[in-house]
């Protein structure tokens, strides 16, 4: 198996990062398994849940889907490329502060997907959002906070939703 | 939308973030840099993988297995078969319902998908390559899917393996409540309905599969078991016990884990060809499964087939319930049910209402399909009871033309009743129930909505408004009830106060996305007084974490969160001897606000939680035990009792069948809540699981045992297009026996929501003559109702 192997260089996260891969290696095992950037996940088989969800030349692309080959020369950003050194990015950080996450599994995906949607369009309707997320699956949170993180993002979160959490509605007594 | 009749009294700062406070989580921001630690991120020097033949057939004879090729295949490490486990006598395993399950087949295989052989191989691919050159003679035998068949008299026997007096596909026969007084009461009743509902099977499908990397250390003679467990301190008893292996010298971890949902409850026999396969090479073996194996092979939820009959004045006074049902179980029982509850908690099943009499029984039976039943983010069939008891309760509504609002306020138990005992032998702790269903009919405006149905209806449009007003029942259990296994399902809390003031405090329980490592940080700033972010939540290393029956069933808030608290209170008590020292005062003379104890009277001669956590290493009292660290093992004294109201409306398209969810209000009471934000969320989750089997999820099979939704192709999980907009409420009626007065809330909606959508779908077509249609409620399904009834666009 060793004798087709090709060899690749890809931009990952603006590094240029070879390897030596048989031309059938995903590339979301090339990230996970040869250079070791686990926050890409694999959730299914079929190309259905989007947790493996990256930009490739600045296009959303699933990674279970792609060959590592067909990366070569490309440029790929993960999640690991998102935050600035401490500085998270804007949609991290919305996803903290809206409870946009619970297992955390389909966040990463999930994160990749909604920059790419709003760098198409920075500010989409809750229906082009919803739209837009459509083709990644998370199982914990109905979504809710996921469509308010990105409206954090996008500037248009409902006024009554854009307090800080703290001040969360609940009636005790 | 959020509903909100009072403000929170809150006994802490925001800084502190007690009880109450929407508290950001600890957790997140490893999870949102794509920082945390699944299972498949994992990577352990000179690792194999572990890869898994399955059978294609769902009952055939085994004739042999060639495993020549596969050893051939570069990177091939090894190939395990049945026969190589018989050897060791690891070819069966014990489920967690004290049956049985085959690692691996010797001779039969007893469902599609089962496990046949294991390949282990030096990368995931040479793994996968191993798999396809394994080559396995099949004779394909009959197929039984219906457990009715099951049943029949000339059935062939699935489970010769069974004891003598077992030769039947009959698992177990459990039944409670009083069946005369159950039929004298029906027989007495002025109206009497009776009802086929069936509960498919369906799959929790966590977005996260399971995995494990089992690490043998012959030198130390130490097993290491990382793996997507909900219970690791079960599993290291039962590997204990099962394997020979010296306990102390078994440590599972967990690490993040991505769902759970009752699905990674179970053993699954992956879990052990990995332990197998790592003991034999003396290799870290890593098995993941793929998404297509999980969801034809992991334990299912569900499938219930209910027979129930309900008696009832005219006037609507519900006098009688009697239930029987058939539980499909697949080949083998591996349900997780505790021990003494076979169906669960199904007799739970008189739901909100005071019911005179009522009878249940549940028969579980073996078919050749995939083993469960797990839950599927519920609390031991609750919601197989609960969705039963909302139709019937809905049918006899619009059977005696009563406002099926009605018909609930007038059946409720009263809070006054409270405690009550239902006639299967539960004690509700607490619950008020009209007051949640009054306020969730206000806010979504209720009497409006039937007047616009009328209009509609008058117009040929099809609108329909269902309820659910479901009384949920989590936090297994008390231990003269509750084991599972033989574990009593106590749960636990260990608290190390450091000496600057900060803290470390370990859980029995685990978290998959609950947001354990920042609301029981919660439970101990309320108790204790530290700031949230000063203290530090572990759990899931079973080396250091105190022992737990984990978390599942909604047991995590009212298990283990009742002993953190009661552990924060020991602390407390000792810190207040150490303030006593300190303050050179009376113990019994100090009283203990926002974090400090103070003199009576006096509260300028006060120390802070932290001033005694320091003066606890360095300047104790003669006599007392130098440090401040507590454990508590909480033996719950009675389940808790969440519960609430939901109400749904649904437009139905006449020329497509769609069922579009217009509103949906849910209205819920989980006692105190720790953290409004995550229990919101929670709700969140939780109704959108239950949306997903009411109009989407279904796992079904074709006579021949074939998985006819195998893949995310076929298995519907709800998108962020189809799951509606959700608008919650609350009402607050503390567990009265709870430490904190908190009951658990991950699992309500999902319990809640399938019955008001099934509801609101058969009010909307009830006029036409429709009783009953059984969940998905899938467009094919009600535009053949519609063709069937004459309704066309």
């Amino acid at each position: 198996m060793s004798d087709n192997r090709k060899h690749i260089v890809v931009k990952v996260n603006g590094e240029d990062r070879e390897a030596d891969v048989e031309p059938r290696l995903l590339l979301v095992h090339l990230l996970r398994d040869v250079y070791g950037l686990t926050g890409t996940h694999i959730g299914c088989d079929t190309s259905n849940c989007g947790a493996c969800t990256v930009h490739v030349d600045g296009e959303s692309a699933k990674s279970c889907t792609m060959l590592a080959v067909q990366a070569d020369g490309r440029e790929v950003k993960t999640i690991e490329g998102m935050a600035d050194g401490a500085a998270l990015h804007p949609l991290q950080q919305a996803f903290w502060d809206q409870h946009g996450l619970q297992c955390g599994f389909c966040t990463p995906g999930m994160i990749m997907q909604a920059a790419w949607l709003l760098g198409r369009n920075a500010t989409p309707t809750e229906t082009q959002i919803r739209e837009g997320i459509s083709g990644n699956l998370c199982r914990c949170t109905g979504y809710v906070n996921i469509v308010k993180a990105i409206q954090q993002v996008a500037g248009t979160l409902p006024h009554a939703e854009s307090a800080p959490v703290e001040a969360a509605a609940t009636i005790v007594d | 939308m959020a509903s909100e009749t009072q403000a929170p009294k809150l006994q802490t700062t925001p800084e502190v973030g007690g009880m109450g406070h929407s508290v950001k989580r600890k957790e997140d921001p490893r999870f949102i840099r794509g920082a945390g630690t699944y299972i498949d991120d994992l990577v352990l020097p000179g690792m194999l993988w572990l890869d898994i033949v399955r059978s294609p057939y769902a009952h055939a004879t085994i004739n042999g297995i060639d495993s020549t090729a596969a050893l051939k295949v570069p990177g091939v490490a090894a190939v395990i078969t049945g026969a190589d486990l018989e050897k060791a006598g690891l070819h069966w395993m014990p489920t967690l319902a004290g049956d049985k399950q085959m690692v691996l087949p010797t001779h039969t295989v007893m469902y599609q998908s089962q496990e046949v052989a294991a390949v282990v191989a030096t990368s995931r691919y040479a793994a996968a390559d191993g798999v396809a050159a394994v080559e396995v003679d099949y004779d394909p035998l009959p197929v039984i899917v219906d457990p009715f068949k099951a049943l029949e008299p000339d059935a062939f026997v699935l489970r010769p393996d069974r004891a003598p007096d077992k030769q039947t596909n009959r698992i177990w026969h459990w039944e409670s409540g009083d069946e005369a007084a159950a039929d004298a009461g029906l027989a007495a009743a002025e109206h009497r309905i009776e009802e086929d509902i069936y509960i498919p099977r369906i799959h929790v499908a966590s977005i996260e599969t399971c995995g494990c990397i089992a690490d043998w250390d012959a030198i130390r003679g130490q097993m290491t078991l990382h793996m997507t467990s909900q219970a690791p301190h079960a599993i290291r008893t039962v590997l204990a016990l099962v394997s020979g292996l010296p306990e102390q010298n078994i440590r599972v971890i967990t690490h993040d884990i991505g769902g759970g949902f009752g699905g990674k409850v179970p053993v699954y026999p992956g879990y052990v060809l990995a332990v197998v396969a790592s003991l034999t090479t003396g290799k870290p073996v890593k098995w993941i499964e793929d998404r297509s194996e999980n969801l034809q092979a992991d334990s299912f939820a569900r499938d219930y087939h209910i027979h129930a009959e309900m008696g009832a004045t005219k006037a609507g006074k519900i006098t009688s319930l009697k239930v029987t049902t058939i539980a499909d179980h697949g080949y083998t029982d591996a349900a997780a049910d505790p021990t003494k509850f076979p169906a669960g908690l199904f007799n739970v099943i008189t739901g909100s209402y005071d019911f005179p009499n009522a009878f249940v029984e549940v028969d579980g039976v073996y078919t050749n399909k995939p083993p469960g039943g797990v839950a599927y983010r519920c609390s031991f069939r609750v919601t197989e009871a609960v969705h039963a008891i909302e139709r019937m309760v809905d049918i006899m509504a619009h059977d005696l033309d009563i406002d099926p609002g009605k018909l609930r306020m007038d059946n409720f138990i009263q809070p006054e009743q409270m405690p009550y005992k239902t006639p299967t032998g539960w004690e509700y702790d607490s619950g008020d129930y009209p007051r949640a269903l009054k306020l969730a009919m206000e806010m979504i405006g209720y009497d409006d909505l039937r007047k616009e149905q009328l209009e509609k209806r008058a117009r040929g449009e099809l609108m329909g408004i269902g309820i659910s007003s479901f009384t949920e029942i989590v936090g297994a259990g008390p231990s003269h009830d509750f084991d599972i296994l033989g574990l009593k399902m106590f749960d636990s809390c260990e608290i190390r106060v450091h000496p600057t003031g900060k803290v470390l405090a370990r859980i029995g329980v685990q978290t998959q996305g609950q947001g354990h490592e920042t609301t029981f940080a919660q439970i101990i700033a309320e108790e204790l007084g530290f700031p949230v972010a000063d203290v530090k939540i572990e759990y899931g290393d079973t080396d250091t974490a105190p022992y737990g029956l984990g978390t599942y069933a909604s047991r995590s808030t009212p298990v283990a969160g009742a002993a953190t608290a009661m552990a924060a209170r020991k602390i407390r008590e000792k810190a207040r001897h150490i303030a006593a020292h300190l303050l050179e005062a009376n113990a019994d003379d100090l009283e203990w606000t926002n974090g400090k104890f103070s003199v009576k009277g006096s509260p300028e001669q006060s120390k802070t939680i932290q001033e005694i956590a320091f003066a606890a290493y360095t300047n104790h009292p003669q006599g007392m035990e130098a440090g401040l660290e507590a454990v508590n093992y909480y033996d719950p004294p009675n389940l808790t009792f969440p519960f609430g109201s939901y109400i749904c409306v649904v437009d139905i398209d006449k020329g497509t069948g769609q069922v579009k969810i217009r509103r949906f209000v849910a209205v819920d009471d989980c006692g105190n809540i720790i953290n409004p934000m995550i229990v919101d969320g929670q709700i969140h989750g939780g109704l959108t699981m239950g949306f997903a089997p009411a109009l989407l999820e279904s796992m079904t099979y074709d006579e021949n045992g074939n998985n006819m939704a195998g893949t995310f192709m076929d298995y519907l999980l709800p998108t962020a297009v189809e799951t509606p907009a959700w608008e919650l409420g609350k009402t607050v009626t503390p567990s009265p026996h709870h430490p904190i007065g908190a009951k658990g809330v991950g699992e309500s909606a999902t319990v809640g929501a399938p019955p008001a959508i099934n509801n609101a779908v058969v009010d909307a077509l009830w006029h036409l003559g429709v009783r009953n249609i059984d969940i998905p409620l899938t467009p094919q399904k009600i535009w053949a109702i519609l063709q069937e009834k004459g309704v066309t666009a």
